[in-house]
């Protein structure tokens, strides 16, 4: 039997033991049940590291993770709705953790980025030439996919490592959270209940599980979502590797009402994923129709997508996500600003992972330990706003596309030491650094000077017609 | 090369860290076999460990910013996907967990280490005792034929 409140000992936490009674606190202990409601990333690297740590501090924990969706499912019966990228910095950490992501899960290793532009297109390299971003697809891909089973979904293959290092994966669809005797209870679609000491929920934005907890947790509010859209087309494999080869395409358009959009190449499917304000069929059409897109298809000509969908995304932190035994984490918390959402995701899982092993459930346990992981994901989402803005004002300003254009150019085809202009865009792109370090690279002296110059050269001389750096891929 | 596998194909017999130089990156097999190996003063080198898929190394000269240890070379046609220095040290200062499983590599390796030196040191005492043995038995018929 789980003892679900004990007296805190000299040396947990000196604070709350010398104020007394405020030392009694929640938190686990051997045989304690735990309930995840999702088994996507943010679930599944909750379980894994909760049970990780627990086994550290010889703790045996009964984890119960609710995800009735199969993986194994074509199309979106089996997806969890994402572009599908896992950063260079989430790839590093994941292989530094003992998690080396295998080749069946990685669609494709990207190793470089193209931006497009009106103006023209530039190849962006990483510094070592490796390729360190994988593009993955969440459930098993579109409809027409070839069946490849749990080792071909990411999702599935972080569920499968959270099941092997000790979890029960339950199929079920939760329908209702109650109380307990203060714990929470978990009520699946067929009638069973569970009563777990602690509940963490990672069941995104897009299910119905967060209207579940107006009335049991009325602290916590949802995030604020944006519509997105998803789509993928089927290309031949030659075709594929001569127009998109092993790059994610980035357009920076003057289309309005588009944030940004990519397409991302995932074996022999093309991934488009589109990001903007009230996202609808006309932005759509609008985009797909613009030359540059067009250009990435072979002869110019956009096949029909082979699956599509419209999920939302968190664009702002959740109030309050967390309570007495009980953890919101993933987008159902706080996630980056449209990149990057599965290293948010990773960060997040981690830090409410040690708060309940090292510290404890209790509100203000993840006040203290957990909102502070958040807090500085939310902050930096801040920058990212003030970031997202300048780059909607390259966007609608020819001329700073121009100087944009000229700059990175120069410096990828001269592989300059000092890569001002590059490694900020790479970094945005591709969300490998925090937005605050983005920002900060912008403020070294030399990256105005060069811009100033590559602004007044790109707009007065102008020897190449469009500026266009790109060369088909080899 | 498998166009979804990540990192950087190594041939078998490269070099990837050398003995004496300065690096800026930990490296993790992907798949493949290493050997890594300590050279010696006088000329020649002795193998100290081989690594496999799932194994790290380099992380010694980035912890203690100091030269590497040791030269490890491929065996087999390898894969290894680079972690940047700056990328792990501020992680590691924002989540210090995360160099727990390096830690615990690195016990293992002294683990194997320390009972590779006790092997080793049992066999410098089983040579010396048998060289022992073999003079008293050499001198043995000596004296009795005194």
């Amino acid at each position: 039997m789980a003892l679900v409140q004990r007296t805190a000992q000299p040396g947990d936490n000196l604070a709350a033991y010398f104020a007394g009674n405020e030392g009694r606190r929640l938190a686990l202990t051997d045989g304690s049940r735990v309930g995840v409601i999702g088994g996507g990333p943010a679930g599944t690297f909750f379980t894994y590291f909760l049970l990780r740590l627990a086994e550290s501090v010889d703790m045996n924990l009964s984890v119960d993770i609710y995800e009735p969706r199969s993986f194994t499912c074509q199309g979106p019966a089996g997806c969890n709705h994402c572009g599908g990228i896992v950063s260079e910095s989430l790839v590093q950490l994941l292989a530094t953790e003992g998690i080396n992501l295998p080749p069946s899960i990685v669609r494709r290793g990207i190793e470089s980025y193209v931006l497009h532009m009106d103006v023209g297109n530039v190849r962006i390299e990483t510094p070592l030439r490796e390729k360190r971003i994988a593009a993955v697809f969440r459930g098993n891909g579109p409809r027409v996919s070839e069946p490849v089973g749990a080792s071909g979904s990411f999702d599935g293959y972080l569920l499968e490592l959270a099941a092997a290092s000790g979890a029960k994966v339950v199929r079920k669809l939760v329908n209702e959270i109650a109380w307990d005797g203060g714990r929470p209870q978990v009520t699946s679609s067929d009638g069973s209940s569970a009563t777990y000491d602690l509940l963490a929920v990672a069941a995104g934005v897009n299910s119905r599980v967060p209207q579940l907890f107006s009335e049991v947790a009325p602290q916590y509010r949802s995030p604020k979502t944006l519509k997105t859209f998803i789509c993928e087309f089927k290309l031949a494999p030659e075709a594929l590797d001569r127009h998109i080869g092993p790059s994610m395409h980035v357009f920076l358009l003057d289309i309005p009402r588009l944030e940004f959009a990519a397409l991302i190449p995932k074996g022999e499917f093309l991934t488009l994923c589109l990001l903007g304000h009230d996202v609808d069929n006309a932005l759509i059409d609008t985009f797909l129709g613009a030359p540059e897109v067009k250009a990435c298809f072979p002869d110019g000509a956009m096949p029909t997508p082979v699956c599509h969908c419209f999920p939302r995304v968190n664009v702002e932190a959740a109030a309050q996500p967390y309570g007495d035994r009980i953890v919101w984490i993933g987008d159902a918390g706080v996630a980056r600003l449209y990149k990057d959402g599965i290293g948010s995701a990773y960060r997040v899982a981690k830090a409410a992972a040690k708060t309940v092993v090292h510290h404890g459930v209790s509100s203000e346990d993840f006040r203290q330990h957990f909102w502070p992981a958040c807090k500085r994901i939310d902050n930096d989402n801040s920058i990212a706003k003030l970031i997202f803005a300048a780059s909607g004002l390259i966007q609608k300003r020819r001329f700073l596309r121009r100087g944009v254009l000229r700059m990175t150019a120069n410096e990828q085809r001269r592989g300059a030491a000092r890569r001002h202009m590059s490694t900020v865009l790479w970094d945005l792109f591709t969300g490998s650094a925090p937005y605050t370090e983005v920002l900060s690279r912008s403020f070294h002296p030399e990256f105005p000077a060069m811009l100033c110059w590559n602004l007044i050269a790109g707009n007065l001389v102008r020897s190449r017609p469009n500026g266009s750096e790109e060369r088909p891929h080899e | 090369m498998n166009k979804a596998s990540l990192g950087q194909w190594y041939s078998k017999g490269d070099v990837v860290i050398r003995q004496g130089e300065y690096g800026e990156h930990i490296y993790a097999v992907q798949e493949g076999e290493l050997e890594v190996v300590k050279e010696r003063k006088g000329g020649g080198e002795i193998r100290v460990a081989v690594l496999h898929a799932g194994d790290i190394f380099g992380e010694m000269a980035i912890l203690q910013k100091e030269v590497r240890s040791a030269t490890v070379r491929t065996l087999t046609e390898t894969r290894l996907l680079t972690v940047d220095k700056k990328t792990f040290m501020s992680r590691v200062h924002e989540d210090p967990s995360l160099a727990f499983n390096i830690v615990r590599m690195m016990a293992q390796r002294i683990r194997a280490l320390n009972a590779q030196l006790g092997e080793r040191r049992a066999r410098v005492e089983r040579r010396r005792l048998e060289r022992r043995t073999g003079k008293q038995r050499r001198v043995g018929p000596r004296r009795s034929g005194q």
